[in-house]
């Protein structure tokens, strides 16, 4: 596996030398790879949005480096802007940063700040609607007439369609209906398999994290507390609630199981369960 | 970035001038302008300059911050002076320049109106330092309540004030998160010619604005669900009451006004 983001050593401090001063992050140690789908969950306020901030060189960290491609992004003020462009960020409720006339303006934002020529930022914009299901006849309408699942997505393809070789996501599925997560999480997937990108998300729902990626960051006090696969992640669950986070109602259903006495392997995702079970009746059938 | 502002200038505290009702500070605030308006020669000065150092003593105000406070000032103060200085007439002509000349009167005349702004403004900032910004309103809605005699929608606007400035803060974290969403598309803010950074700034104003009447919208609704109907019939959760500290503030007042007139008519 190619690494693309490497993190090291990163301390964040906010307000330093204030009354205030507030340890945001402490020795966050990290290496994203190319193509991969990371997960990052944690407690709220355990440093995940500064941390996704420090990897796209909005915030300086107070100590440590973020590489990209191994070089620093805070080398000089040109490296600084051009890991903005290759490492998108999405924030939460991306949707109220909507301002311009058409969605098509809109999602030509970022590509327009990256200087491209209007041929490029052409492309670059139906790709990206294509990516999230944006029509023809919506990119002519004003971003403020459509729905809040629609502005979303609207929202993504304006990150999207500046191509970033990373792509951040902060909880792109909050407030959405059933429908809409699903919609944007395949979004989101297939952006990655059409470019190799590598994607981070922040979420809340242990579910979509358990079927969507493929390593599981987790947070707890400005630490990176855990790195590993979600099975292994989901494994120590106890650790997980201790830490004010949760595990897959799924899992919660097959932990319970193993404490009745039943010999179940553990579960993270509905299909895992599905094919499980179907197994388990099958051998009972047999026996 | 956004969050260091400092708004409001409220410093919580538990001094005397803190605990007194906000409407004898206000109306204190205007006795002691009065006042400064009536001193007119070094004794009176001299008084009320004693009476601000202690006031600002007790409220334990850190003098520093006070002075901090005048910086954008400066620029006032020294337009002042230089109008006194060459528009004075009489007393010993000291330097001339052309038809413009600085006479002795001219440089007491000077001083004395930097020194007289400067008390003005400090006494004004002690009002602000010591008083949360709703105690503020609080008090100003009461002290005009008698213009509802002629239909002054009081309430109201003092209800309009206090929502304004709750929600400053809501709206300067806004601000800062829409500003790294579009920083995060390449916005750039910093650079370019003044047309340029004017340009910039849409991206950030229209969410702005329309997150605005958005909560602002929000608001009217939560507000009409508990019946909000204006302030007919209206009781309050803290009542404003005149305490011991009140009675005194306003003997010392007194005092300080008697000694003014008093000094300022024998010329001393």
């Amino acid at each position: 596996m190619e690494p693309i983001l490497q993190v090291k050593d990163l301390n964040y401090v906010y307000s330093a030398g204030t009354p205030f001063e507030h340890r945001a992050l402490e020795n966050v140690n990290f290496t994203l790879n190319r193509g991969e789908f990371v997960g990052i969950i944690g407690h709220t306020g355990s440093g995940k949005s500064t941390l996704m901030q420090q990897l796209n060189g909005l915030l300086k960290p107070t100590s440590g480096q973020v590489f990209l491609d191994g070089v620093d992004i805070w080398t000089d003020k040109k490296t600084t802007r051009q890991a903005r462009f290759r490492v998108g960020l999405v924030f939460q409720y991306p949707e109220y940063q909507l301002f311009e006339e058409t969605v098509y303006k809109d999602i030509a934002f970022g590509p327009q700040n990256m200087g491209l020529s209007q041929e490029e930022i052409h492309r670059r914009v139906l790709e990206a609607a294509g990516f999230v299901g944006i029509t023809q006849r919506q990119l002519q309408a004003s971003p403020f007439d459509l729905s809040g699942g629609q502005k979303r997505r609207v929202a993504i393809a304006g990150v999207i369609a500046m191509e970033p070789e990373v792509l951040i996501l902060d909880e792109p599925t909050a407030g959405l209906d059933p429908i809409g997560r699903a919609e944007i999480l395949g979004n989101i997937e297939s952006y990655r398999k059409a470019k190799n990108a590598t994607i981070m998300m922040v979420s809340h729902s242990m579910e979509d994290v358990a079927r969507m990626t493929d390593r599981l960051l987790v947070l707890y006090g400005s630490h990176l507390a855990m790195d590993a696969p979600p099975a292994q992640v989901f494994a120590r669950a106890q650790e997980l609630v201790d830490m004010g986070l949760n595990i897959p109602q799924v899992t919660q259903i097959f932990l319970c199981l193993r404490e009745l006495g039943l010999d179940v392997e553990n579960v993270y995702t509905r299909e895992q369960a599905v094919s499980l079970l179907r197994r388990m009746k099958e051998e009972r059938v047999h026996a | 970035m956004l969050k260091d502002i400092t708004l409001g200038q409220f410093f919580p505290g538990t001094s005397p001038i803190h605990r007194m009702d906000p409407r004898t500070k206000l109306i204190l605030t205007i006795v002691y302008i009065v006042a400064l308006f009536l001193a007119n020669n070094w004794f009176s000065y001299l008084l009320m300059m004693v009476f601000l150092v202690s006031c600002i003593k007790i409220s334990g105000i850190p003098p520093k911050s006070i002075v901090r406070g005048m910086k954008p000032l400066v620029f006032i103060l020294i337009f002042t002076a230089v109008l006194n200085l060459f528009y004075s007439e009489g007393g010993v002509v000291l330097v001339r320049i052309g038809s413009l000349a600085i006479t002795t009167a001219g440089l007491k005349r000077a001083f004395f109106m930097i020194w007289r702004i400067l008390m003005l403004i400090s006494g004004t900032f002690l009002l602000t330092y010591t008083t949360s910004p709703i105690s503020l309103t609080d008090g100003l809605e009461t002290l005009m309540n008698p213009l509802k005699k002629i239909r002054v929608p009081v309430h109201e606007l003092a209800m309009m004030m206090s929502i304004a400035l709750r929600m400053i803060p809501t709206l300067i974290e806004e601000t800062d998160k829409i500003m790294n969403a579009q920083k995060a598309r390449g916005a750039d803010f910093e650079s370019g010619s003044i047309i340029d950074r004017a340009k910039a700034l849409v991206p950030i104003l229209v969410p702005l604005f329309i997150s605005a009447f958005r909560r602002a919208d929000e608001l009217a609704t939560a507000m009409e669900c508990r019946c909000y109907q204006g302030g007919e019939g209206r009781t309050k959760m803290k009542l404003l009451r005149f305490s011991r500290v009140d009675i005194q503030a306003f003997l010392v007042c007194a005092c300080l006004v008697a000694g003014v007139i008093t000094l300022a008519s024998f010329g001393l």
